[in-house]
C-alpha cells in the first residue's frame, strides 16, 4: 500500500514536472542515405542548431517553459519515401516541420502536411510549383527558379549586354526557367533577339546556334542542365561565337567545368540560388558556432534550415502558442533578422528577400560574385 | 548566305555520321529483313570501349601523338563491336530466324536494353569528357563559315566507308554472295552460300560502321554516355526509311538528306512560318519530310527493291 502511494506520488511528480518543461517537436527531413546524403545531414544540423540555441534560452510559450525536441527523418531524396516519413512525423505529433531537401519530394510531402494543418518550410527546395499549389502552410526561405530566372534576365541585360539569346531543353524545369529569364532580360532594359529550342537528350546544337549567330547577341542563356551545357560551350567556340554564356543552377556544377574542357573561360557564368556563406549577414558568426557545435563545415543549405527552424519557434513566441492553427498567421508574418538576411514571406509562402548569387568561372572552378 | 552556308555544313556532318549508321541497319534489313534496334547501342559501345582504350593508352604510353590515340581508340573499339555484333547476331536473332517477324524485333529492342543497362553497369550513370584529340579550332572555310578538322575528319572518314563498303559489296566474291543472299538465301545456299556465315559477317560489318560512328560522335561533342546511342540510332533507321531501307545507296542519301532537313529546319522553320513554329519542332520537320516521302514513293528515296518483301 505505502509504496503504491509512492509510485502515484512519484507520477505526480513526473507530470508536474512535464507541465512545468513542456517538449515541443519540430520535425526535420533531408536525405541522410545516398548520394547527397551530406547534404541532408547539413540541413539538419542546421535545423539542430537553431533548436539548440532557442532551448539555452529558456523560451516561454503560454505560460509555461517549453523544450524544443528536433526530430530528424531520412527521405532518400526518393519522393514516395518522403510521402510515407512524412505521415510518420504527422503521427508523431510534430507541431512544424523544417524539409524537404528536394523539390522532387517536398512537393508530394506537402499535401500529408497540408491535409493535418502543420506548417512546412524547406530551406533548398526551388521549384516554383511548391508554393503554387494553394496549400496555406508551406513556405521557403530560399529563392525560387523564378526569382532566380529573373536575376539571370536582369543580370544578362545589365552587366553582360543588351542583346540576350535564350535557349532551353523544353524540361519543366528548363522551360520555366527560361520564360523568367525572358521577362527578366525585358525588365532589365535588354532585348530577346531569339529563343530557340532543343531537348534533354540531345548533343548537337550546331543548328540553333548557327541561327543565334546571325542575330549577333551579346549573350546566350542556356536553361538546362550541366550534361548538355559542356558540348554545348564547346560548339560556341567551333562556330566563332564570342558572345557571353550564363546558365541556371543546373548547370553552376562541377561536371560542366570537365565536358566543356577548354572551351569553358572568363566568358561563362552561372547561377545558384542562395548567397555563399560569407555574404550572408549572420554567415560569418554561424560558421564558427556551427563548426563549434558539429566539428564540420557548412555544406550549403544548412544556414537556410537554421532560419526555417527559427522561423517556426519565432512564430510560437509571438502566437504564444504552439497549435499550428493558432500560430500560422504569425509565421505568415514573420519579419526577423536570420542568419541569411530578413525572414517574411510573400502572400504564397516564397521568401520575400530571396537572393541569387551570380558566378564566373575563373582559374579552373566557380567564383561568386559580388551581387 | 553565310547562315545558309554554315547550316549545309551543319547539316552535312550530322548527315554523314547519320548515314554511316544507317548503313548498318540497311544491310541487315537488306538480308534478314529485320529491323536491329540494337545497332545504336552499338555505336554507344564503341564510343566508350574507345574512350577506356584511349585513357589506357595515354596513361601507360604518355607523349605520343594525339592522333595516334585516336586510332588505337578506333583499332580496340573496332573489334570489340564486331565481336558484340557477331554475339547479338549469334544468340538472339540466329534461333529466330524463320520465326515470325514480330519475334526478332522485340528481342531487337530487348537486346537494345540489355546493352544499355550493362552499359550503365560497367562505365556508370555520369557523362564522361571524351578527349578530343583532333583539332576542334574552328577553321574559317569561307567567309563567315566555320569547320572544325574534327567535323571534317567526320566527313571524310564516313565517305571512305562509305565507299569502302559499296566496293566491298558490289566487286568482291563476298559481296555477290550477299547480294545473293538478300536476294533468297534458300536459293542462295543451294547454290554454294553459306549463308549463316554471310549474315553473321553482315553484323559483324555494320557493327565496325557503328564503332567508328560511334567514336567520331564522340570525338566531335566531346562526350559518351550509356544513352548517346538511342538518339543516333533513331535518327539513322529513319534515315535508312526515307532512303529506302534495303538500298545501300539510299540509306547514304537519306542520312545526308536527313542532316540537312533537320539542320536547315532548325535554322528557319520560324522565319517560315512566321514564328508559328519554332525550333523545338525540328524533328517534327524532319518526320512530317519523311511522311510525305513516304506517301508519294512507299519504298522510300531510292528503295525500289524492297517492294517485294515489305
Amino acid at each position: 500500500m505505502k509504496q503504491t502511494v509512492i509510485a502515484l506520488a512519484l507520477l505526480g511528480l513526473g507530470i508536474s514536472a512535464a507541465q512545468a518543461q513542456e517538449v515541443i517537436k519540430i520535425g526535420h527531413v533531408g536525405p541522410l542515405t545516398g548520394n547527397i546524403a551530406h547534404l541532408g545531414k547539413d540541413n539538419e544540423n542546421g535545423a539542430k542548431l537553431a533548436v539548440e540555441e532557442y532551448n539555452a534560452k529558456g523560451i516561454k510559450i503560454g505560460g509555461k517553459a517549453v523544450k524544443f525536441e528536433l526530430i530528424g527523418e531520412d527521405d532518400a531524396a526518393d519522393p514516395k519515401t518522403g510521402t510515407t516519413v512524412a505521415q510518420r512525423l504527422v503521427d508523431a505529433g510534430v507541431k512544424g516541420v523544417v524539409g524537404h531537401l528536394n523539390s522532387g519530394t517536398t512537393i508530394p510531402a506537402s499535401r500529408i502536411y497540408d491535409q493535418a494543418g502543420i506548417p512546412v518550410i524547406t530551406p533548398s527546395a526551388t521549384n516554383p510549383k511548391l508554393t503554387q499549389q494553394g496549400y496555406k502552410a508551406v513556405f521557403r526561405t530560399i529563392a525560387n527558379d523564378v526569382q532566380q530566372g529573373a536575376v539571370i534576365g536582369k543580370y544578362s541585360a545589365q552587366k553582360l549586354g543588351k542583346k540576350v539569346a535564350i535557349i532551353d531543353d523544353r524540361t519543366a524545369y528548363g522551360q520555366g526557367l527560361a520564360d523568367e529569364v525572358d521577362k527578366g532580360v525585358k525588365a532589365g532594359g535588354g532585348q530577346v533577339v531569339a529563343r530557340e529550342f532543343t531537348n534533354n537528350q540531345a548533343t548537337d546544337f550546331m543548328a540553333i546556334l548557327t541561327k543565334i549567330k546571325a542575330t549577333n547577341p551579346d549573350v546566350i542563356v542556356y536553361s538546362g542542365m550541366d550534361a548538355q551545357g559542356g558540348p554545348m560551350l564547346k560548339q560556341l567556340k567551333q562556330l566563332g561565337i564570342n558572345a557571353k554564356w550564363i546558365t541556371g543552377d543546373g548547370g553552376c556544377t562541377g561536371e560542366i567545368i570537365k565536358l566543356a574542357g577548354d572551351a569553358i573561360n572568363a566568358n561563362t557564368y552561372c547561377t545558384q540560388a542562395g548567397l555563399p556563406l560569407d555574404q550572408m549577414p549572420g554567415g560569418k558568426d554561424f560558421k564558427e558556432r556551427f563548426k563549434k557545435k558539429f566539428g564540420a563545415d557548412v555544406q550549403i543549405y544548412a544556414p537556410y534550415a537554421y532560419d526555417a527552424a527559427a522561423a517556426i519557434i519565432e512564430a510560437m513566441k509571438k502566437a504564444n502558442s504552439s497549435d499550428p492553427a493558432k500560430y500560422l498567421a504569425a509565421l505568415k508574418s514573420s519579419n526577423f533578422k536570420g542568419v541569411t538576411g530578413v525572414v517574411a514571406f510573400d502572400d504564397k509562402g516564397d521568401i520575400k528577400a530571396g537572393s541569387v548569387t551570380v558566378y564566373q568561372f575563373e582559374n579552373g572552378a566557380w567564383k561568386a560574385l559580388k551581387n | 548566305m553565310q547562315t545558309l552556308l554554315q547550316q549545309i555544313v551543319n547539316g552535312l556532318v550530322v548527315g554523314s555520321v547519320y548515314a554511316v549508321v544507317a548503313l548498318g541497319y540497311t544491310m541487315v534489313y537488306g538480308i534478314l529483313g529485320l529491323i536491329n534496334f540494337a545497332h545504336g547501342e552499338v555505336l554507344m559501345v564503341g564510343a566508350l570501349v574507345a574512350l577506356s582504350a584511349i585513357t589506357f593508352f595515354q596513361s601507360v604510353l604518355p607523349d605520343l601523338h594525339p592522333i595516334a590515340y585516336f586510332v588505337m581508340g578506333l583499332l580496340v573499339a573496332m573489334p570489340v563491336c564486331m565481336a558484340v555484333g557477331y554475339t547479338i547476331e549469334r544468340t538472339a536473332y540466329r534461333r529466330l530466324r524463320n520465326a515470325p517477324r514480330l519475334a526478332p524485333l522485340i528481342t531487337a529492342i530487348g537486346v537494345s536494353f540489355l546493352l544499355q543497362t550493362l552499359a550503365m553497369i560497367i562505365w556508370g550513370r555520369n557523362y564522361h569528357s571524351f578527349p578530343q584529340l583532333i583539332q576542334t579550332a574552328p577553321i574559317e572555310i569561307v567567309a563567315g563559315v566555320f569547320m572544325t578538322p574534327v567535323q571534317m575528319t567526320t566527313v571524310g572518314v564516313s565517305a571512305a566507308m562509305m565507299i569502302g563498303l559499296v566496293i566491298l559489296v558490289t566487286r568482291t566474291n563476298m559481296g555477290r554472295a550477299m547480294r545473293a543472299t538478300a536476294e533468297n538465301h534458300r536459293v542462295a545456299s543451294l547454290m554454294g552460300v553459306d549463308t549463316n556465315r554471310i549474315i553473321a559477317l553482315t553484323f559483324i560489318i555494320g557493327s565496325a560502321l557503328a564503332a567508328v560512328a560511334g567514336v567520331m560522335i564522340a570525338s566531335n561533342y566531346g562526350v559518351a554516355h550509356y544513352s548517346m546511342g538511342f538518339l543516333p540510332g533513331l535518327k539513322a533507321f529513319t534515315a535508312a526509311v526515307l532512303g529506302g531501307i534495303g538500298n545501300l545507296a539510299g540509306a547514304m542519301v537519306g542520312g545526308i538528306v536527313l542532316g540537312l532537313v533537320e539542320a536547315i529546319g532548325a535554322g528557319y522553320i520560324e522565319t517560315w512560318t512566321g514564328g508559328w513554329l519554332n525550333s523545338s519542332y525540328q524533328d517534327i520537320f524532319a518526320f512530317l519530310i519523311l511522311g510525305i516521302v513516304l506517301i508519294f514513293r512507299p519504298t522510300g528515296l531510292l528503295g525500289e527493291r524492297v517492294a517485294d518483301r515489305a
